[in-house]
């Protein structure tokens, strides 16, 4: 009864490892298909986290966690001159 | 939401889906909203967020490495990557480390005294808005039910519509029955005017024909008398009144 549902169908959680390069290649990468996959992203973040009835820190620190570490990713190569060892 | 649900039931959905029917036509016999993406009413607002532990990491995350490590094992993990991290310089300490190490220990000093409070006042504003929709939610259904009894109130009253209709046909009945008795009664004026008429002018006919005869028949019996026979009549009643006298006279 269980019907075979497409590889480009499937979440990512279910793809096995040797059939990723194959999902990766198989998804929309047109403008409109990225804008889709940004909006879903962002509705179902905004959708456990936020719109909830007793909304909690986590929610927000989260964003702002990741935010801190990709600024601090973006000024690595200025950060690395304060680097005390040369050589590691 | 509705996307979080379209996503988790994607395929059970493609397995269940029922033949496409297009959109503008709309046949009475199709079911409506059984199927799992429609649900309506919309569900309620879920009460908490997903869980997340420290602030930072959510709780799935432990719940992933639970059956390979054990409750220790994302601990190790990131113990392991801090210090990786640390010696091979990826994470430089320098006096930004100092700054931030201060403003988080401020940040979680004050989310720890006075997070609850706020919380709380949130929850109070969250309550009101709540309160708010719902008041305008029941007095809409409220009114909406007072329009429902007033319509049925109504349709009531329009059955008494046949007695309505029984009086004025019973009116009309009695309007037409009156007419056709006036105007009988108006036929038989007339009727009988005519034969009045008739019988008076009979009457009168035979009437003057009666007279006239009677003094025809005088005239000619008049005319008929001679002379001669008068004077014999005549004499005739000298002699009976003389007789008469005489036994008048007798008898007395």
């Amino acid at each position: 009864l269980c019907a075979a549902v497409l590889l480009k169908d499937m979440k990512l959680m279910d793809v096995k490892l040797g059939q990723l390069p194959t999902w990766l290649a198989m998804r929309d990468f047109t403008p409109g298909g990225i804008l889709g996959a940004v909006r879903r992203g962002y509705d179902r973040y905004y959708n456990k986290y936020i719109n909830v009835r007793k909304g909690g820190l986590g929610g927000v620190s989260m964003v702002l966690a990741g935010y801190v570490v990709v600024s601090y990713i973006w000024s690595y190569s200025h950060l690395k001159h304060d680097r005390r060892r040369k050589y590691h | 939401m509705l996307s979080r649900l379209v996503l988790r039931a994607a395929p059970a959905a493609l397995r269940n889906l029922p033949p496409p029917v297009t959109v503008g036509v709309l046949h009475t016999t199709r079911p409506l909203h059984t199927t799992q993406q429609c649900l309506a009413p919309l569900p309620p607002l879920p009460e908490k967020g997903g869980e997340v532990r420290y602030g930072l990491i959510p709780a799935e995350f432990f719940q992933f490495l639970y059956p390979k490590t054990g409750v220790t094992g994302p601990y190790m993990l990131g113990t392991g990557l801090l210090l990786y991290l640390l010696s091979k310089e990826i994470y430089v300490i320098n006096h930004e480390t100092v700054a931030a190490a201060c403003i988080l220990s401020v940040i979680i000093y004050g989310i720890k005294k006075y997070g609850s409070d706020v919380a709380a006042f949130a929850d109070k504003l969250n309550e009101e808005k709540i309160a708010k929709a719902l008041a305008v939610k029941n007095e809409a259904i409220k009114d909406l039910e007072t329009a429902i009894e007033q319509e049925k109130k109504e349709q009531w009253r329009v059955e008494g519509r046949s007695y309505l209709f029984d009086a004025k046909r019973n009116n009309i009945a009695m309007v037409l029955e009156t007419n056709y008795r006036e105007r009988l009664l108006t036929v038989y004026n007339e009727v009988k005017k005519r034969l009045d008429y008739q019988v008076a002018l009979q009457n009168l006919k035979r009437q003057k024909e009666q007279d006239h005869m009677i003094q025809w028949v005088e005239k000619n019996v008049i005319q008929s008398i001679t002379p001669q026979q008068q004077k014999e009549s005549v004499a005739k009643c000298i002699l009976d009144l003389k007789a008469l006298s005489k036994s008048a006279q007798a008898a007395v």
